[in-house]
């Protein structure tokens, strides 16, 4: 033997050394090695801190239920991650592997200092402690606890990796490759199912992966399955929650086990939808609960028997096993057989089955029933034992360098717990069972509690001679309960398992207590003197381990967060140096700078061309809908607080939206081209939701009504024209269509062609100026948009973005639903009460209108407001005072919804939203904002040209 | 994820394909200004929030468009059926 590796056996390659490094440190190990058994092999018994006392922590467990050996692995910049158990890292050349939390080095840590002071750290310390003085939190309690907590350090830089992820659709899914999995695997191979096996490890096999006797049959399952076509096996793959209707999410990874990441994604999300699942997750077996049984060289007995039988690693040349159960004799008869020394056999049952006496004999190993482990000597790793009997306590030292724990199986509900299966309680195993399924799904093997685990007694704490309250005998290794702190919880009055893991934190950590659940609930069960089943059980919920955000993300990420909606004259202003904005999820201009312009330049630039010549602007974003059918103006009538039955065809309306609680929702200017025939216009982020709206009453409300509703918001590209020269640069370019002033007067469409394409033309004006809206099929949009530039040139034309336009409407008066209104604004409130049909007998929020508190005096209703300094543009969202002077907290009577610098009025202006404001005009308000508080006067809302002479030109 | 049947489409389709629209069965009055505030509120605030069977309506959004009506379980969030709009409640 050398080190530690064995002569013989494994599964690892002897002819493939690969060399890794761990906290800087250089070591070899085999091709087939995890970075567990590779570093037992090396003799290396310390792996991390523990998360709250800092103690010395080895390996526990050979599998993903390791809660103690959690290591960062580093890639290079970007490709570092945390908390990655060791057990489930593959080596491979290259690794840099570090250990976490610790400083400044594992062995010579400073926090360990919390286990000197353990006695202080009781549970539910933080509770009790960080209560008073209030003042320290701040400053003291809340950064000393975040340098303190969390396991490994969150990754500094991006993420250079990919992601994929697919749906996976089959008739069968199995969930674990041990013997149980891939037996309905192979039986269910011949027939005509699509079948998909999942396995977290890199090979198929599961328990058999460590039984050199099953490798043949192994070898000829795993052929079998490869050839046949209808099943896909999928390694390193983790079913990691169970969802609704046989939903199953499954991350595979796909390159962190090779030495190089490649181009590749590195790991690939599967959302399969499953016919039937069958679950064959294994077992876990249980620690004992003893002090000292998280010293370094402390494992479990299945753990051990891995480590010889599958890596060809001895754990320890002089091995202590602790059974509470026949199957950890069985993995110290293998380990003898594979070469391991065992110093003793200890087991706290008075007596065990005659033949595993027999076979001990036979090979010699020292045996000592009805006694246990009371101690253990060594920090780092361990040096010896001290047991003792149970009835006399008479104690005894067994020197040795590593302590098995064989304390009975838990079967791994986890999975069929999400699927909302129901457990029942086992007394013989000491564990829940899978009982009445929710989904089509079937558990087998060790998962089912069908299958033989051997005997084994269930016992929640060893016998100790010591004082239970002095001694540190953990349950949950990874967040540090020891069997005190259980009994702590229930003399401090919890009752319920629920309570107890929230109060102790036992089960919570990133390993969601696989090793820890079963032996809190038997302590608790315990010192309530309850059985277990009356206690109850924790839920377990997705994810079974933990998973990285890049996989869960995908490609989901950066420009492909969400999609972004672009005009077809985006490019063009794009190419022009537009400024651009997210408005829902379209991306608009917001201004167009010139060189050394800073926006509010820009923006009174444009809006003086707006005023004084022509500006050209995108309005492509505005929702569209066409209301078409013989019932269209009357379903219109009905949602509308307009009427719109007399409108003719040819003219256009503003309408205006509310929700059946009488607020507005949505507004815009629509036209009727034919009798049956609606161009709607909606807001650019309501568009969707009118006509989900619309939809909702035509369908469900007025189903006799002979309307169809069609979204064509990107079936038109729409160019605003604005500007007293606006008709004379739109005059020869269009075909079929009078524009003068009594042949086209404000408000009114006209259909006819524009450069040769087909026009929907609406003389509108949402700048207060003679004003157009060129709506052309949108693959021609950009194109009209350059003629129009072209033909305006001599007008020097001008574009401009979203900013001006909204300072233009501002100046007129006109509101920004969503902006101005909040959803609690009622056309009255917003000085629209003359949009609103008073004749018609209904339509949607009419009747709320007359609710009780939509009459009530003291309602915010939209106002103007003028700083009486003209210079002071206010804070959009700044809140509003009547008096000054009064004591804090002021009483707010409203805020400002909108507020600009006009460049056309020389000033600034605003809305605002305040209580009973339309009673206010003239009146003095306060608008206190820090270092100054500013004064303003309530007017009107409209601030340019009231008479509207501009626009009937 | 759940799968929810369209009793139009005739599918079960996965339910991001679906959006919720509240409560079923509520019918808007024919003559709404003909009623009492206190009905009025009835009509537009008071909901159910059963434990158990629920009557609610679905759209499939992301599919044929139609709105329809479930009766689902809150608690187990199993859907026992759906149905066509203006067919009797279940």
């Amino acid at each position: 033997m050398s080190g530690f590796r064995l002569e013989t056996g494994g599964r690892v390659d002897r002819n493939q050394p690969v060399q890794f490094r761990f906290d800087g440190t250089s070591y070899q190990g085999l091709e087939g090695d995890t970075l567990a058994s590779a570093l037992l092999a090396n003799g290396v018994m310390l792996f991390g801190r523990s998360f709250k006392y800092h103690r010395p922590r080895g390996i526990l467990a050979a599998g993903s239920e390791e809660p103690n050996a959690l290591v960062s692995v580093d890639r290079g910049p970007g490709r570092f991650t945390p908390n990655l158990r060791a057990t489930g890292v593959e080596i491979h050349a290259g690794l840099n592997a570090v250990s976490q939390n610790r400083w400044p080095s594992l062995k010579a840590d400073f926090g360990a200092i919390n286990d000197r002071l353990g006695m202080f750290f009781p549970a539910g310390f933080y509770n009790k402690t960080f209560m008073w003085p209030r003042s320290f939190w701040d400053k003291v309690y809340e950064p000393a606890i975040r340098q303190m907590a969390g396991l490994g350090d969150a990754p500094t830089a991006e993420d250079p990796d990919h992601y994929a992820s697919t749906y996976a659709h089959c008739d069968l899914l199995i969930v674990g490759a041990g013997p149980a999995g891939i037996d309905a695997a192979l039986g269910s191979m011949d027939t005509n199912k699509r079948i998909i096996l999942i396995d977290e490890q890199d090979e198929l096999g599961g328990g058999a992966l460590a039984d050199p006797a099953l490798w043949p049959w192994l070898e000829r399952s795993h052929k079998a399955l490869i050839d046949a076509p209808n099943v896909t096996i999928l390694t390193r793959t983790t079913a990691f929650g169970y969802y609704h209707d046989n939903f199953i999410g499954a991350v595979q990874r796909l390159t962190d086990h090779l030495p190089k990441p490649g181009d590749g994604a590195r790991e690939k999300l599967w959302r399969i939808r499953a016919g039937e699942v069958v679950l064959a997750q294994g077992a876990i077996e249980r620690p004992l609960v003893f002090e000292g049984n998280d010293t370094p060289g402390v494992m479990l007995s299945s753990a051990a028997k891995i480590f010889a039988t599958r890596y060809g690693v001895a754990v320890g040349k002089a091995v202590v096993l602790m059974a509470a159960h026949d199957s950890g004799w069985h993995d110290v008869f293998a380990l003898a057989k594979a070469g391991v020394g065992i110093a003793a056999i200890i087991d706290v049952r008075e007596r065990v089955d005659s033949a595993l006496m027999q076979e001990a004999g036979r090979l010699g190993i020292a045996v000592h029933l009805n006694h246990s482990v009371m101690g253990v000597s060594g920090r780092h790793s361990v040096r010896a034992v001290q047991i003792c009997n149970n009835d006399d306590y008479l104690a005894r030292r067994i020197d040795c360098d590593a302590v098995l724990m064989a304390g009975g199986w838990t079967p791994s509900v986890h999975l069929w717990s999400h699927s909302k299966g129901s457990l029942k309680w086992r007394d013989d195993l000491g564990a829940y069972v899978p009982d009445q399924p929710n989904e089509n799904v079937r558990c087998v093997g060790g998962c089912s509690g069908d299958w033989d685990f051997g005997n084994g007694a269930v016992i929640d704490v060893l016998p100790t001679p010591k004082d239970h309250s002095r001694i540190k005998a953990f349950v949950d290794f990874q967040n540090d309960v020891t069997a005190k702190d259980i009994k702590l919880a229930v003399r401090e009055g919890f009752r319920s398992i629920e309570h107890i893991k929230r109060y102790t934190t036992n089960g919570m950590a990133t390993d969601q207590g696989k090793t820890s659940n079963l032996n809190g609930l038997q302590i608790a069960s315990s010192a309530l003197d309850k059985p277990v089943p009356d206690i109850g059980l924790t839920s377990f919920r997705p994810p079974y381990t933990p998973q990285t955000f890049g996989a869960l993300a995908g490609h989901a990420k950066g420009a492909l967060f969400q999609p972004t909606r672009t005009t077809n004259i985006d490019s063009w202003a794009d190419a022009h140096g537009a400024v651009f904005e997210l408005v829902a999820q379209w991306r608009r201009a917001r201004y167009f700078p010139k060189s050394g312009e800073d926006m509010h330049a820009a923006v009174n630039r444009e809006c003086v061309a707006v005023r004084s010549s022509v500006g050209i602007f995108d309005a492509s974003t505005l929702g569209k809908i066409e209301v078409v059918g013989p019932d269209a103006a009357e379903f219109l009538n009905r949602m509308y607080t307009n009427p719109w039955k007399a409108l003719e065809p040819g003219r256009c309306r503003y309408g205006l939206l509310l929700k059946e609680d009488g607020f507005i929702t949505d507004d815009g200017v629509s036209a009727r081209l034919a009798p049956d025939r609606f161009h709607l216009t909606t807001t650019t982020g309501g568009a969707a939701r009118v006509l989900n709206m619309m939809e909702d009453y035509l369908q469900t409300e007025w189903p006799d009504l002979d309307v169809w509703l069609t979204s064509t918001t990107e079936q038109y590209a729409v160019i605003a024209l604005q500007g007293p020269n606006a008709r004379k640069v739109l005059e020869p370019l269009v075909e079929g269509i009078d524009l003068s002033a009594e042949a086209f007067p404000h408000m009114a469409i006209r259909e006819g062609m524009i450069c040769g394409i087909p026009t929907r033309l609406f003389r509108v004006s949402f700048t207060g100026e003679l004003g157009f809206e060129i709506n052309v099929p949108t693959a021609y949009g950009r194109a009209v948009w350059e003629r129009l530039m072209a033909q305006g040139a001599q007008y020097d034309i001008t574009p401009y973005g979203t900013e001006a336009m909204h300072v233009l409407r501002a100046e007129k008066g006109f509101i920004i639903v969503g902006q101005d209104t909040d959803g609690t604004v009622t056309p009255f409130d917003a000085g629209l009460d003359w949009a609103v049909g008073k004749k018609k007998p209904d339509f949607v929020g009419k009747r709320s209108m007359a609710r009780p508190d939509i009459v009530a005096p003291g309602r915010k209703q939209l106002v103007g407001l003028l700083t009486d300094d003209p210079n002071v543009v206010l804070e959009e969202g700044a809140q509003i005072v009547a008096d000054p002077k009064q004591p804090v907290p002021m009483t707010m009577i409203g805020h400002v919804t909108s507020s600009y610098w006009s460049e056309t009025l020389g000033r600034s202006i605003a809305f605002a939203l305040v209580a009973g404001g339309h009673e206010m005009t003239g009146d003095t308000l306060h608008i206190p904002m820090p270092g100054k508080t500013h004064i303003a006067k309530v007017s009107g809302l409209v601030f340019y040209d009231p008479e509207g002479a501009r626009l009937h030109v | 994820m759940i799968l929810i049947h369209c009793p139009y489409c005739d599918e079960k389709r996965p339910e991001i394909e679906f959006a919720n629209a509240g409560q079923a069965h509520i019918a808007r009055p024919i003559d709404p200004s003909g009623e009492s505030d206190a009905d009025w509120e009835t009509y537009l605030f008071i909901r159910a929030n059963p434990r158990g069977r629920h009557h609610e309506r679905w759209r499939h959004v992301h599919g044929c468009g139609r709105f329809f009506n479930a009766v689902r379980d809150t608690v187990t969030d199993k859907f026992e059926t759906t149905y066509k709009a203006g067919e009797p409640r279940r």
